[in-house]
């Protein structure tokens, strides 16, 4: 699957488009960023309530596809440039994160 | 390569919107180079962890990254208050992070077990009141 089949889903807020042909291999839930910085899969969807420059540091240093924030959750407004200038897609939901990786992982059936 | 290529940076201790982007630059700098997707990773790792500490507990430093045919060498030198029990620290889960840094999703205590979980070698040079000094490699 790839983030444009995540985008036709329509179940995500989409924030930033970045890169909408890039492969999506498996969801990956964390907040922790060194624990997601050493177990983050590559072009994985990483779901995670931690909205800021470095959740997109991390995300762009692991090569995950795209990030899901959940329960709410927003970047800033200079954030949200930074994702767009290093090209990762960001998603929101109000759903928590459990419910939103399940949404992602039902796509892949 | 019949040279080593030789990159430094100097990372500020106050600014966490900026961490991480010494690290973003290397590993740009090894996708450009070719070098294997396994490799990038683990530099990627291991130095965004000891950049970010550096960050988070150290007031900033320098970071000195070396590229020879078969080696990357990294040394994170600070000047910050040092680390008084390596052992304690290189423990999983063991963390000073204050709580405004841990609102932002650090203070795992996982860093320093993951920079020597990535890199082939490293090794810890500390001095209370003198500062730190990182050196790790990863063998290519
Ligand atoms: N450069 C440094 N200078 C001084 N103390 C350090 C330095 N690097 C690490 N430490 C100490 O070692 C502890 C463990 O570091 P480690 O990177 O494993 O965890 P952390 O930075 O607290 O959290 P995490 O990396 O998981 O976000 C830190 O909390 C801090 O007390
Ligand atoms: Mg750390």
């Amino acid at each position: 699957m790839t983030i444009q089949t995540l985008i036709d889903a329509g179940i995500f807020s989409l924030k930033v488009t970045g890169d909408p042909s890039k492969n999506i291999s498996k969801v990956f839930c964390c907040d922790l960023l060194s624990i997601a910085m050493s177990k983050a899969p590559a072009e994985g969807a990483w779901v995670t309530v931690m909205g800021n420059k470095n959740t997109l540091a991390v995300a762009s240093l692991t090569d995950i596809s795209c990030i899901i924030l959940a329960e709410g959750i927003q970047l800033l407004p200079d954030d949200l440039a930074c994702a767009e200038r290093e090209g990762i897609t960001v998603f929101t939901t109000d759903l928590p994160i459990f419910d939103a990786a399940l949404k992602i992982q039902e796509l892949f059936a | 390569m019949d040279e080593n290529l030789v990159f430094n940076y100097t990372i500020s201790g106050d600014d966490f919107t900026r961490a991480g982007e010494a690290s973003s630059d290397v590993k740009n700098k090894l996708k450009m180079m070719g070098l294997d997707n396994n490799i990038i990773r683990k530099v990627a790792i291991a130095m965004y962890e000891g950049e970010i500490n550096m960050v988070i507990h150290a007031n900033g430093g320098t970071i000195t990254v070396e590229i020879s045919a078969d080696n990357i060498r990294m040394i994170l030198a600070d000047t910050g208050p040092g680390i008084a029990d390596i052992d304690k620290a290189m423990e999983q889960g063991y963390s000073t992070a204050p709580e405004e840094v841990r609102a932002l999703g650090f203070g795992a205590g996982m860093g320093l077990p993951n920079m020597k979980k990535y890199s082939d070698h490293m090794e810890i040079d500390s001095t209370v009141g003198i500062g730190t000094t990182v050196t790790m490699d990863i063998h290519i």
